[in-house]
């Protein structure tokens, strides 16, 4: 199994966020998490991957079986747990090509697998900026810096592509995006979808679903999972809004 | 050690309650600073009188001088009767092996990837035991020789080439020049000095690495660099491996002359201990150094990365008088813990169509406090001068300050100054989206410091870039979670 998230409850400054999740996600499935803002949903995510601040005080998580609670936030996106971030930071002075060769190379030497080189990173870079039809003189610039807000998120997706990960965490990737960055961002995640890997799309409205069609959709809704069920259900909240949910959590 | 430095200042004490004879056969002068003392240094050197004449020069002056107050730096009064002046390079008083040199500096030097052999020196190791280096550097000195290079010890120059040094000594920083020049003036008991005939292109860089096991220059250092027309020379001061030392005081003065066409490189890696965790201890690096592209075109380079000692005071400067002569200086200084820097750049334009360059890059961690201080100045003469300076700060965790001081004066109208000056950190948002990607946070941290230095590491000659980068991530260590 992939993911599986028992009793979940995790506070920021002292304040329950989470309160109960419980969410199962086998392997090569893609669910959907919606709700409404201030819901959880980015908590959540922060959660998964470990970020300090988001204390857990109930609860378990299980990642391909083992406790990822218990792993410190680089341990988990070496075994292959990957956030797409609803906002990319900006990291000026560090090329993208510096970055992504770290990062990659950590990856590998975590898997046992032996680092790349500069020229043997570069090539399989240029590989995938092509794939993605992603400029490759994005590899030069300094990590998202003066990134138009479509460019952050194609840059996401071209570090997706090129770390590999078995779980995939997007955060509210639609955010800022129009339709056609929306769409060309959608493909490039769809591109990953395989049976060994699992996506968790977070997000607030419906339409990028339309593109990354999930097996399953859940609302969260006051700190808990309030309903779930199949891709009907985004066009029921489309129609409905959240109003229900949110009255049924409280 | 302590053994043998506890005898040792006992019998100079006692000697000194019997009154101070000078004694050239003794390797060690009692503590203080007199008129003897400085006798007794200028004997044990063999110097000409006008030499012995210039230090008591500089000595009385110094007496009527009062120490500088204006840098940010902070620490307790300075005793300067309590410290040695002069002590000959002991082999005894070091560490016998490495098994006797702390652990921890060693498992630096692993990081940094100092060669075996040369970790013993660095640590104080006597070293006639365990290196001898004495053919590499004869090597060198031969095939220099044959180009007519001068590269020898300050002192051998003086005995050697007193007209050179007699020309050139104190014709950039002036024995009067400040309370800490003058001090080294009166007693510096060695240092490198460099001369390169016209036209010639030194093939090496030279480096006072060379020179490591030749003689231990101690607390008051004086180089000088001379070249000569068309000529061009660059230099390596210091080491990126920290170096033990039993002195806390350090005044280097360091003068560079470039005449026409000439040109001088000079880069520092600076990596004295720095004090520990709690501000307890560390070098207090108090230099001056200055230099003068005298002739017309000359020009003077000045790359620094400052990574150790308590307290940095150092401002490396420019003076140019050549028309179209050039000035730059580039900087790193990183403070972490209770460390201080207070450091920049003076650039003094004369000439015409003098064009000066800064680039300071200073980062702060812990509770250290980081200043850059420079100085842009448009003498009248100065026709079509330029100046850019770039200040950038950085810092980690939210106990640490950055400071900038820029002054800058302009009495010709049509001179071009241009300053601009930034000041970020390190985010803990940068640091999640890092270790999300796998990166630890020191990795994280050492990316984000090194792509900040950028421009100023390229400076160094390639090798030194290489082992500056890891120093800075080392230096950092512990700096944020």
């Amino acid at each position: 199994m992939m993911l599986e998230i028992k009793n979940l409850h995790a506070s920021v400054d002292g304040r329950e966020i989470l309160k109960g999740i419980d969410l199962v996600i086998p392997d090569g499935e893609v669910h959907a998490v919606m709700g409404p803002n201030g819901s959880g949903k980015s908590t959540l995510s922060y959660v998964l991957a470990g970020r300090d601040g988001y204390q857990v005080t109930a609860g378990s998580v299980r990642y391909r079986g083992q406790d990822l609670l218990a792993l410190k936030t680089e341990e988990r996106a070496r075994l292959g747990v990957f956030l797409a971030f609803q906002y990319p930071v900006e990291i000026p002075g560090v090329t993208g090509v510096n970055f992504l060769k770290t990062a990659v190379n950590a990856v590998r030497r975590s898997r046992g697998e032996a680092e790349l080189d500069a020229m043997q990173f570069l090539k399989l870079a240029r590989k995938k900026c092509k794939e993605l039809g992603v400029g490759e003189d994005m590899l030069k610039r300094a990590v998202n810096t003066g990134f138009s807000g479509g460019e952050k998120k194609r840059y996401e997706a071209l570090q997706m592509a090129l770390l590999e990960p078995s779980l995939l965490i997007l955060d509210e990737t639609d955010s800022g995006l129009d339709i056609d960055a929306l769409k060309v961002v959608s493909e490039s995640v769809v591109r990953l979808r395989s049976p060994e890997r699992s996506m968790v799309v977070i997000t607030h409205y419906q339409r990028i679903l339309d593109y990354i069609v999930p097996d399953r959709i859940h609302i969260l809704a006051g700190g808990r999972i309030v309903q779930s069920g199949d891709k009907e259900l985004a066009l029921e909240l489309e129609r409905s809004g959240y109003a229900q949910f949110v009255g049924e959590a409280a | 050690m302590s053994d043998d430095m506890d005898q040792v200042r006992t019998l100079a004490d006692q000697k000194y309650k019997y009154g101070f004879v000078t004694d050239i056969e003794s390797d060690v002068a009692p503590k203080g600073l007199n008129e003897d003392i400085i006798r007794f240094i200028s004997a044990k050197k063999n110097e000409p009188e006008w030499m012995l004449e210039w230090r008591l020069k500089a000595y009385r002056l110094w007496l009527t001088q009062t120490e500088p107050d204006w840098a940010r730096v902070h620490y307790p009064p300075i005793d300067y009767q309590d410290s040695y002046y002069y002590s000959a390079p002991k082999k005894k008083d070091g560490p016998k092996s490495l098994d006797e040199v702390d652990p921890k500096l060693l498992e630096t030097y692993e990081k940094l990837g100092v060669p075996l052999h040369e970790r013993a020196i660095l640590a104080g190791v006597a070293v006639d035991a365990v290196f001898d280096s004495v053919s590499v550097a004869t090597t060198f000195k031969g095939k220099l020789e044959e180009m007519g290079i001068i590269f020898c010890s300050m002192s051998e120059a003086v005995t050697k080439h007193p007209d050179l040094v007699r020309q050139y000594l104190g014709s950039v920083v002036p024995y009067s020049d400040n309370f800490f020049a003058t001090l080294n003036c009166a007693a510096f008991t060695d240092g490198s000095f460099v001369y390169v005939p016209p036209g010639v292109r030194c093939p090496m860089e030279l480096s006072t690495y060379f020179r490591i096991n030749a003689e231990k220059t101690g607390q008051f250092e004086r180089t000088l660099i001379i070249a000569d027309k068309g000529s061009y020379v660059s230099y390596l001061e210091g080491c990126t491996a920290p170096m033990r030392d039993e002195n806390q005081l350090h005044a280097a003065v360091v003068e560079l002359v470039a005449l026409d066409d000439a040109e001088i490189k000079y880069s520092t890696v600076q990596n004295w201990y720095p004090g520990d965790e709690n501000g307890k201890g560390g070098i207090y690096n108090f230099v001056t150094k200055r230099g003068a592209c005298r002739g017309r075109a000359s020009r003077i380079s000045w790359t620094q990365v400052e990574t150790g000692s308590a307290i940095t005071w150092k401002y490396p400067s420019c003076i140019l008088q050549g028309d179209d002569s050039v000035g730059e200086f580039y900087s790193v200084a990183i403070t972490n813990h209770y460390q201080q820097a207070d450091t920049g750049t003076k650039m003094i334009h004369l000439g015409r169509n003098t064009r000066s360059r800064i680039v300071s890059k200073g980062i702060s961690a812990g509770h250290a406090d980081n200043t850059y201080r420079g100085l842009v100045k448009i003498m009248p003469k100065a026709q079509g001068a330029r100046n850019h300076t770039q200040c950038d700060s950085l810092l980690i965790g939210d106990q640490c300050g950055a400071h900038t001081t820029p002054y800058i004066e302009s009495r010709n109208p049509s001179a071009r100054l241009e300053h601009e000056a930034t000041t970020s950190k390190i985010s803990e948002d940068q640091l999640f989206y890092a270790r999300q990607r796998g990166l630890s946070e020191e990795e994280a941290v050492a990316l984000i410091v090194n792509g900040f230095c950028r421009e100023v590491l390229q400076q160094l000659p390639m090798e030194f870039a290489v082992e500056a980068q890891k120093l800075l991530a080392i230096s950092l260590e512990g700096s944020v979670g």
